[in-house]
């Protein structure tokens, strides 16, 4: 919201929560919308956060596939992890490693901190806000090709992100990261 | 249609049952805090969705479907936040078994004088 009016934050704030107090109670009423709008107003006078900077824009096809993924890879680690939980005679090792992220802002270090903590055998253990770097404990690691893949994985994820949400100077970014990688293997 | 969807039902409700169920197996078999949290935030998240799923199914109803999505939304969003919590205090307290982790670069940031619980206080 850096570059818009501060107000335009408060607004989506208000239309938010009105519309949770709604799905709360199950239905929209002309009550519940006007005791929806009395809490929200409430809510951001005695809990008011910072504006979240926000410069970049929604890109509906980007984030669709990052939903879509996103899907893919809970199932997938969910099976992983069930797997090692039910695996007989083998303790699992771990490893905790440092992923510097490519786009250092607040929203996409919580967002990729978000995704990552949902999906494959992946556990933030520590956030460096100031470096953008998250420490990502990763179960099941059994040599260091995995954990180098692991950190591909991370990288991933937040490119996926970033398309979907970042401005396109960010983009070009990450899209910069993964071609230089690409070339240096 | 209404046999299909009991079916549909059905089977993400067992199979999300199933998935708590591991998820909790996994709380008791892993070896330490750390490894235990990824058994507490994964199958046990899509179990919980499926289960939801499974509630969507048989309920069928605006009213209850609305409830059920906050509660997907609420628990995907909380749910990471409890673990790295736990997970933080973990580490922070030395409640990792180090001789299961392969490799540590939070610890090797520390001791090249970026230690990331200093920076962050």
């Amino acid at each position: 919201m850096s570059s818009r009016a501060p107000w335009r934050g408060q607004l989506g704030a208000v239309v938010w929560l009105v519309l949770i107090w709604n799905l709360l109670f199950g239905e929209f009423t002309v009550g519940n919308v006007l005791g929806g709008l009395a809490v929200a107003a409430l809510v951001l006078v005695v809990f008011p956060l910072p504006a979240v900077a926000f410069s970049g824009r929604l890109r509906p096809l980007p984030l669709l596939r990052f939903a879509a993924r996103f899907v893919v890879d809970l199932v997938s680690a969910s099976a992983q992890v069930a797997w090692s939980a039910l695996r007989f005679g083998r303790e699992p090792r771990s490893a905790v490693i440092a992923v510097p992220l490519r786009v250092p802002t607040d929203l996409n270090l919580t967002l990729t901190a978000e995704a990552l903590s949902l999906v494959p055998g992946s556990l933030i253990v520590e956030v460096d806000r100031e470096a953008g770097t998250l420490y990502v404990h990763v179960l099941d690691v059994r040599a260091r090709a995995d954990v180098e893949r692991a950190r591909a994985q991370v990288l991933a994820l937040e490119a996926r992100i970033v398309r979907a949400t970042g401005s396109a100077e960010e983009v070009r970014l990450v899209q910069a990261a993964s071609t230089d990688r690409g070339v240096a293997r | 249609m209404t046999g299909v969807a009991d079916v549909l039902s059905a089977v993400c409700l067992i199979t999300g049952a199933l998935l708590s169920l591991i998820a909790a197996i996994g709380l008791v078999r892993f070896p330490d805090v750390l490894s235990r949290m990824h058994a507490a935030t994964k199958p046990q998240v899509l179990g919980l969705l499926l289960i939801l799923a499974g509630i969507g199914f048989r309920l069928r109803t605006g009213a209850d479907i609305t409830t059920l999505l906050l509660i997907a939304v609420f628990q995907l969003a909380t749910a990471p936040v409890a673990a790295h919590m736990v997970g933080r205090a973990a580490y922070r307290s030395e409640l990792v078994r180090r001789d299961l982790l392969l490799l540590d670069e939070a610890a090797e940031a520390a001791d090249g004088g970026r230690d990331p619980a200093a920076r962050l206080g």
